[in-house]
């Protein structure tokens, strides 16, 4: 099981600036270690819903640094929205986590 | 008689919530992986061959979308970069690093509800140019900057 995102939605407006760390090694499948060389491991989908409608779809390459970052910005959002990530990678591990929109300082 | 419909009631019951359960289960797989991944423009060598794989075609180089990313990067590894698009209906957003040995390092589908924004860090080999495409109204915009790297994030 992967381990845990933390995500922090946080309202700007009526705008939700949602940024996302995911735990992730992202490998290129170039690495090598004193043995072999480490398999292509990294999240190729990310999904982001607002409210369960999802408003962005992802693609990515292992082109993406490890422990991804994800900035995205939510349009209508009020506090209490739910916004949901979920990632599945190329070996079908995949993580959901959702988070309540708190109200900006 | 009255033991028989006691037992179908439970019976009913009993397969209405497998039912349930199914439904439930439909709708968490239909979260809906909705393009399948683009192996054509993620596995593409250059950069020609990422826009074929992508669909773009006629580029054209738009003062409308900012590429904010560091003019020196120390680390390869982690090359913040953000992307924003001023062009109206931009549909989607695809960030490619030149000279990576496989250029495109993320697509992002804008869906209605949010904005034309989207912030990451990438990989960089070395010293390249960062380019945007964006997709509005079923044209393609373009926008570069060049990131300089000193060591290199691909080993």
């Amino acid at each position: 099981m992967a381990d845990p995102m933390k995500i922090r939605a946080t309202l700007q407006g009526d705008i939700a600036d949602v940024r996302v760390l995911m735990r992730h090694p992202m490998e290129t499948g170039t690495r090598k270690t004193a043995t072999s060389v480490v398999p292509l491991h990294f999240i190729q989908s990310v999904i982001v819903q607002h409210n369960g409608r999802t408003v962005l779809d992802a693609q990515w390459s292992q082109a993406i640094s490890r422990d991804p970052f994800l900035g995205v910005r939510v349009k209508g959002a009020k506090v209490g929205d739910k916004i949901t990530v979920t990632w599945i990678d190329n070996k079908d591990d995949k993580r959901t986590d959702e988070v309540a929109v708190m109200a900006g300082s | 008689m009255k033991k028989n419909r006691r037992s179908f009631l439970h019976f009913a019951g009993g397969s209405g919530a497998v039912f349930i359960a199914a439904a439930t289960g439909l709708l968490k797989t239909g979260i809906a992986w909705a393009a399948p991944w683009n192996k054509n423009a993620f596995e593409a060598k250059a950069v020609a061959e990422t826009l074929k794989g992508l669909g773009a075609s006629n580029l054209i180089d738009s003062k409308d979308i900012s590429i904010t990313a560091p003019d020196i990067a120390e680390n390869g590894a982690i090359v913040p970069v953000a992307v924003t698009s001023r062009i109206p209906n931009t549909q989607s957003i695809a960030i490619i690093a030149e000279k990576n040995p496989f250029p495109l390092a993320a697509s992002f589908d804008i869906l209605a509800g949010a904005d034309s924004y989207v912030s990451t860090r990438l990989k960089m080999g070395q010293t390249s140019d960062v380019r945007a495409i964006v997709k509005a109204d079923g044209k393609f915009y373009t926008a570069s900057k060049e990131v300089k790297v000193t060591v290199g994030g691909c080993g």
